[in-house]
């Protein structure tokens, strides 16, 4: 019967006669352009370069040099180790607030961004604006809130709030709209109350995944207010850093400081890495 | 002795409860925020956004400069992006439990992606400046070490889970190293690959606003000059354009995402 099974499977063959082994599909072709623009821009890119005459050569073994002292020669100048660790506790401090606050924020507006929990229309309306608060970079949100509220702690707050609610509200939607239908569904059923099924229902069995996301975004967090204590004037161990580096152009504190904010940020990651792997891949 | 799970559950609710208000009181004083301000700001905020932050027709008029520094900014985000994606691969390669040749170069590229990842970019572009100067380079440079630190740990967690049984397949037929990196490694996962390019390049046009405010250069220094000298209905337009063009990659990348993956 062997012979009758291969007669059932149609080849594609050559000109020669030859088995085609790799078919045309769209999916292979949008690859295959997607690739080529985006090396042809990248070459593009390379030779426009606006270099403003620089001597790369120069710059590099000067860049290595600095990279050397940063890292094995770092050491403190204007500021003491403990008030380092107190900056660093100040950034905490702006990624803990802004994550909370975006959190509570994000888990009423995703829940109306869930499908399956509201209207097609209300989803659809908040899934648009989201978009567009995360199209715009956090370091705008936070400069033009700056406007109102002066430079400081209030405008990043705020400012990276907008970044978060935007993030969190995706990821928490769509955690919600995982939730097994029956459940919601059974809750109807008896009679429950919208409000009764997302506290009996949504929220116990998406708490966990809520949890995992929030958290790496709070990791995210701390990373944006590095940024914005050195570009927006937020305080804390970033504009410790843009002092060291645009102002006293003290290479070996930007190592200090460096090393901090590395030391710190694995920590964080290595936590949420056990968290991701612990409630979002494993179950 | 059993504990009553309704009674168990409350005292978690209550313990976490407990927990965030005392952080929120610690962060609310060590970050001298002040709450009353966070509020009553964000309403004000709003107002002045909607009574200023809009071009005038006289902002037009800048809009061709805009226009090019915005497309300088956009070729860098996908030149860095694809410069760092090739570096990131043949480390993913190195460092993923699939397809590591052995375990010391296995650490040594997850260590290595872990340390350029965790720096964060505005380290790199401020002790980049120090050797670039204000030239395209620093932004190029700092987008470039952010992600292939990134991509690093994406490609590797991508190949882990796309290869693995190819691998394995190819391996039981007695390919050797290469064949399997270009017949099963590779083609198995590209298109996860182009997808996170495509998220990163995004990212990077956003970091890259943050970069040329610090750095003095792209579009982050139009915004910065507008904005500096208070002249915000030009800096909305710098806005408005970045928004425009994040937007339109999105809406390009969720197409190829749809009939890649």
């Amino acid at each position: 019967m062997e012979g009758s099974i291969v007669s059932t499977v149609k080849y594609r063959k050559t000109n020669k006669g030859k088995i085609k082994i790799r078919t045309v599909t769209t999916s292979s072709v949008v690859i295959k352009t997607t690739l080529s623009i985006l090396l042809f821009l990248t070459v593009y890119g390379l030779v426009t370069l606006d270099t403003k005459d620089v001597n790369l050569i120069e710059a590099v073994k000067d860049f290595a040099i600095n990279l050397r002292t940063m890292f094995f020669q770092s050491s403190l100048s204007n500021f003491t180790f403990f008030q380092s660790l107190y900056q660093i506790l100040v950034t905490l401090g702006l990624a803990f607030l802004t994550t909370l606050i975006g959190g509570f924020i994000a888990l009423f507006l995703g829940l109306l961004a869930a499908e399956n929990l509201s209207s097609k229309r209300v989803s659809t309306v908040i899934k648009g604006f989201v978009a567009f608060i995360r199209a715009v970079p956090t370091v705008l949100w936070v400069l033009v809130f700056a406007i109102a509220a002066g430079l400081g702690s209030v405008a990043a707050v705020i400012g990276m709030t907008f970044h978060t609610v935007g993030y969190l509200i995706k990821a928490y939607s769509e955690s919600f709209e995982e939730i097994d239908k029956g459940c919601i569904e059974a809750l109807k059923a008896s009679g429950a109350s919208w409000w009764q099924i997302v506290f009996q229902a949504i929220l116990p069995s998406a708490a966990t995944y809520l949890l995992s996301w929030t958290f790496l975004r709070f990791e995210v967090n701390f990373t944006n207010a590095v940024a914005m204590g050195a570009a927006a004037g937020a305080g804390g161990i970033g504009f410790e850093l843009f002092m060291a580096s645009g102002f006293y152009f003290n290479v070996r504190e930007v190592g200090f400081i460096t090393y901090l904010i590395l030391f710190t940020a694995i920590i964080l990651e290595v936590f949420s890495t056990r968290l991701k792997n612990k409630f979002l891949l494993g179950s | 002795m059993q504990i009553n799970p309704f009674v168990k559950k409350r005292r978690q609710f209550i313990g976490l409860t407990i927990i965030l208000t005392i952080f929120t009181f610690a962060s609310i004083i060590i970050t001298e925020y002040d709450v009353v301000k966070g509020f009553t700001s964000a309403p004000r905020a709003i107002n002045w956004m909607i009574a200023n932050l809009y071009p005038k027709e006289e902002a037009l008029k800048n809009l061709p400069r805009i226009l090019d520094k915005l497309g300088e900014t956009v070729i860098i985000s996908i030149g860095s992006t694809t410069v760092a994606s090739i570096f990131a691969l043949m480390f993913a390669i190195l460092g993923s439990k699939t397809t590591k040749v052995n375990n010391v170069l296995s650490l040594f590229s997850r260590l290595t992606a872990s340390i350029f990842r965790n720096i964060p970019i505005v380290a790199w572009a401020m002790v980049l400046l120090f050797s670039f100067g204000q030239s395209s380079f620093t932004g190029y440079l700092a987008l470039f070490f952010v992600t292939f630190g990134f991509l690093t740990r994406a490609f590797m967690e991508t190949i882990d889970e796309a290869s693995f049984s190819c691998v394995e397949a190819l391996r039981a037929t007695g390919a050797n190293y290469i064949h399997i990196i270009f017949q099963a490694v590779l083609p198995s996962s590209i298109p996860q690959i182009i997808s996170w390019m495509l998220f990163m390049i995004e990212t990077n046009i956003r970091s890259s606003t943050l970069i040329g405010i610090l750095t003095g250069t792209g579009i982050g220094f139009s915004f910065n000059l507008y904005y500096k000298s208070m002249n915000y209905n030009a800096a909305s337009l710098v806005v408005i354009s970045i928004v425009c063009t994040v937007l339109l990659i999105e809406l390009l990348s969720n197409y190829i995402r749809r009939v890649i993956l």
